[in-house]
């Protein structure tokens, strides 16, 4: 038996209460999801869920469009991390790498931007994105998504940090300059490149001002657009409301729980912020 | 010439997808938007510049009643009480879980990260299921301490109030994660020749820990003060009405003037202003944060 230690007590109750505080949100998004309601939510608050899918159900089939948004969200998140996963390491391994005329230059140019808020973009990439008839696409994200250089600077500070022997041994065996990144550069740089693939699905996934301002039809909206109509489209039906909103976050929380240790280690490398 | 693509052709050739999608997605829309701050700008008839050339900076400042000075007001604000707390909080939780065993640390980590990785919007949502005047969980919390209720976030008294709690109350998962990596990485040294001192567990985490974690909380005060400047979906979906303009933020007036109004000048306008502000702030904050201990 440990001695009762007053100080103790107060740092494990106070460890408790913020894990409360933390998880309770989200916990008690999903015990009002999965409890059938109709109409507005009863005034005591729904504690332990019901486990009905009820709500789910009335979701699926009284939105018309909850399967495309889920659809647009993946197809978006995917395509703009496979662009980042593949060109992010190989320009980050040129700029690490690779001595050319004006490599400085065009690093500073990137890393010059990385502080502006990209609120400060919106306006020109609107014009843009219309003049090249893509406003209201998928494109209208896939595009811009694809120019982060959050990227490009994590993989050159990654790879920076890698031995040159290695690259030089595989041109000395004949490798032509992509087969040293293809087969050398890459594979080392997995732990870099899947905290770049979870920070870049992530944000994709969950980003919102500019999904907004770029689509407008209803069947185009990525999840967390659709899911924000939600509450002018079902002002009563909170059933609906509470299902759309915790089946837009359970892939990322599951996400987060099979992947839990490299997302972790990404928010150490600078990748994900939250 | 062939020579220098011989030897330098892949290297651009490896530059250049990335190099393209950055220069006509980022780089050309920063300089546009700088000079459609100058312009009167129409999808139609494309820009015209204003007299005089500041015009739009000065509209910006003066519509309606000079309601962007109550945004960067209410931005300030939110800011200034989200950072604080946030950086308190990731710093005594992550002191706090420090001493504990490799799987317990583990264990509040995954707690204090798991809503982070659901988006803003999301978590905003819940937290106005949670300040529901009729059916939320503050306000059944309120009935149960028989206590009046309160419109959390449809009074324009206590809005702003409201919302930035919501913000407070979201644990700052990268400063635990953060702070715990800093923490994890001092020399266990140190605390031992401080115990040969006599010094006792505050004295060590006042003296050692928190100067030696320094620039940890230099880049986390600037990583958080940027994105509470730049809040947005949080507000837009608690408050879709802005109650008055209590509410109303920078981000939300770029939004509004940019793409409901389609007044494009005045919002790009709006826009350089938010990052001239935050730029001087990360200035100002690396000037008074920037650590001066190496070890």
């Amino acid at each position: 038996m440990r001695r009762f230690n007053p100080a103790m007590m107060v740092v494990w109750s106070f460890l408790i209460v913020t894990t409360i505080i933390s998880l309770f949100p989200m916990y008690w998004l999903f015990t009002n999801a999965l409890t059938p309601i109709q109409g507005t939510p009863p005034l005591t608050p729904i504690l332990i869920p019901a486990f009905s899918f009820e709500n789910f159900e009335r979701l699926l089939t009284g939105t018309k469009h909850y399967t495309n948004w889920m659809i647009n969200s993946l197809t978006v998140a995917f395509a703009v991390t496979l662009w980042h996963i593949f060109f992010d390491t190989l320009a980050g391994y040129a700029f690490a790498k690779k001595k050319f005329p004006l490599n400085n230059v065009l690093f500073w140019m990137i890393l010059s931007t990385l502080m502006i808020p990209i609120h400060v973009t919106f306006i020109p990439l609107y014009i843009i994105i219309r003049e090249m008839g893509l406003l209201d696409t998928l494109w209208a994200l896939i595009l811009p998504g694809t120019a982060n250089v959050f990227g490009i600077f994590l993989m050159r500070q990654y790879i920076q940090t890698l031995p040159s022997e290695l690259e030089d041994a595989a041109r000395i065996d004949g490798c032509s300059e992509f087969g040293v990144f293809w087969h050398v550069i890459a594979p080392l740089c997995q732990p870099a490149i899947a905290a770049l693939a979870i920070f870049t699905f992530v944000r994709n996934w969950n980003d919102f001002l500019w999904p907004v301002i770029a689509l407008n039809k209803a069947q185009n909206y990525t999840l967390t657009v659709g899911v924000a109509n939600l509450q002018n489209e079902f002002m009563t039906d909170w059933g609906i409301i509470f299902s759309g909103a915790a089946l837009a976050a359970l892939p990322m929380i599951v996400f987060f729980l099979l992947f839990q240790r490299y997302f972790l280690e990404g928010v150490r490398m600078g990748a994900i912020k939250g | 010439m062939r020579r220098f693509f011989q030897k330098h052709g892949w290297s651009y050739l490896f530059i250049l997808p990335s190099m393209t999608t950055f220069i006509v997605f980022v780089f050309i829309p920063v300089v546009w938007a700088f000079i459609i701050s100058f312009q009167k700008y129409s999808l139609r008839s494309g820009g015209r510049w204003m007299d005089p050339f500041y015009a739009n900076y000065e509209t910006a400042f003066t519509q309606f009643g000079g309601i962007f000075i109550t945004a960067i007001q209410n931005t300030v604000v939110y800011s200034f009480f989200t950072v604080t707390a946030n950086i308190f909080l990731g710093l005594i939780l992550s002191s706090l879980i420090q001493p504990l065993s490799h799987s317990l640390r583990t264990f509040f980590r995954a707690a204090y990260y798991l809503p982070a990785v659901t988006s803003a919007l999301i978590i905003g949502m819940t937290w106005s299921f949670i300040y529901n005047a009729q059916w939320g969980f503050a306000n059944y919390l309120l009935r149960l301490l028989g206590l009046p209720l309160v419109r959390w976030i449809s009074d324009p008294d206590i809005a702003l109030a409201s919302v930035t709690a919501s913000a407070i109350l979201t644990i700052p998962a990268t400063a635990v994660v953060l702070y715990s990596a800093a923490m994890g990485s001092i020399p266990t040294e140190y605390y031992e020749a401080a115990e040969l001192d006599g010094a006792n567990g505050i004295q060590k985490w006042w003296h050692i820990t928190v100067p030696l974690i320094k620039s940890t909380t230099l880049y986390l005060v600037v990583l958080y003060s940027i994105a509470s400047f730049e809040v947005f979906e949080r507000i837009y979906i608690m408050v879709p009405s802005g109650v008055g303009n209590s509410t109303q933020t920078i981000v939300t007036q770029i939004y509004n003037n940019g793409f409901k109004d389609l007044n494009f000048g005045v919002g790009a306008a709006q826009a350089f202003v938010l990052f001239v502000m935050i730029a001087i702030i990360a200035a100002f904050q690396f000037r008074f944060l920037q650590s001066d201990v190496e070890y």
